[in-house]
């Protein structure tokens, strides 16, 4: 069952495009600027990676430069059954999973189960009671937001996201670091976390309200005060 | 009983990151859109969802400082001259 499913996930893994099968060939002729690209590309993507399976920068950093070893010793036996991208965000898991056991940290994604199984995510007390007319619609409807336009703002609004990111479970914060953050699409996080599409959903899911709420405690805030506000 | 009964905002929210990914099956999609032409909170809720997906890709926005990236050429540097 298990197998079958990754294997269709390994079919349905996107091809290379032909900017990275260039990337590869002109790596495979040590190009540096080849290899300068591509950690520009991934670099600061791959480092929040890392952060979800450890929890020092400095280890991440550690983690991260052995992916791009792991990379330049891999490219000439780089086959092209998955995105680059995916092959090497493959790599950072895989090393920084033996880094976590060596480390003597659970691993990650070990324990997807209570990850998704968590309870309600907005208090219930907003919506109505079971049993009572119109049960289960909003008790309040959500306060309109404040536009976070004045760049002081923009940058809290980023440090407040950026730290509810943080204090996500491992399963949660990785999933919605490449799907929102890096912007992948599902079957790419499936297949560099190795998480079944299901998992991978209601991860995403759980990440976003998480993330909503706490903007909605924030910018609610800024608007100016939040219900009975009368402008 | 209004329309929108049978689907409420409580079943929504649990929903609505499947909603914008486009996950749900058409029957249920159909039922929650009944439900949002006629819940102002409901479309506020979704509205800020969209907004927070957005807010969370302003976070890519990031370069790899030059020490890293001095350090990494290193690795390069090595594993070019070792063949």
């Amino acid at each position: 069952m298990r197998t079958a499913g990754e294997h269709q996930e390994a079919r349905l893994a996107p091809a290379p495009s032909p900017d990275e099968l260039a990337l590869v060939e002109a790596l495979r002729r040590r190009e540096e600027a080849a290899f300068v690209e591509l950690v520009e590309s991934y670099g600061a993507g791959l480092l929040r990676l890392a952060l979800t399976f450890v929890r020092t920068r400095a280890v991440a950093e550690e983690v991260v430069q052995e992916t791009w070893l792991g990379v330049l010793k891999g490219i000439d036996r780089f086959e092209g059954r998955s995105s680059l991208r995916t092959w090497i965000f493959r790599i950072l898991t895989n090393v920084a999973k033996t880094r976590a056991v060596r480390e003597g940290r659970t691993v990650p994604f070990a324990d997807l189960e209570s990850e998704t199984e968590e309870g309600p995510l907005l208090d219930p007390s907003r919506f109505v009671r079971t049993g009572e007319p119109w049960e289960g619609h909003w008790q309040w409807f959500p306060g309109p937001w404040g536009e976070p336009e004045e760049r002081l703002l923009a940058s809290e609004a980023r440090g407040v996201i950026a730290a509810v990111i943080e204090a996500l479970p491992p399963g949660q914060r990785a999933v919605v670091t490449l799907r929102d953050v890096e912007g992948w699409n599902s079957e790419e996080t499936c297949n560099a976390l190795a998480i079944s599409e299901t998992n991978q959903r209601v991860l995403l899911h759980r990440a976003r309200t998480k993330v909503r709420l706490a903007l909605e405690a924030y910018l609610t805030e800024v608007a100016g005060g939040g219900h009975g506000r009368d402008s | 009983m209004d329309e929108t009964a049978d689907f409420t905002c409580s079943e929504l929210v649990a929903v609505a990151s499947d909603y914008i990914e486009g996950r749900l099956p058409p029957s249920e999609r159909v039922r929650l859109e009944s439900h949002l032409a006629e819940c102002e909170g409901c479309t506020t809720y979704l509205e800020q969802m969209r907004r927070t997906i957005t807010l969370i890709g302003e976070l890519r926005r990031e370069h790899v400082p030059p020490e890293a990236l001095e350090r990494l050429l290193g690795v390069f540097r090595t594993w070019k001259h070792a063949g």
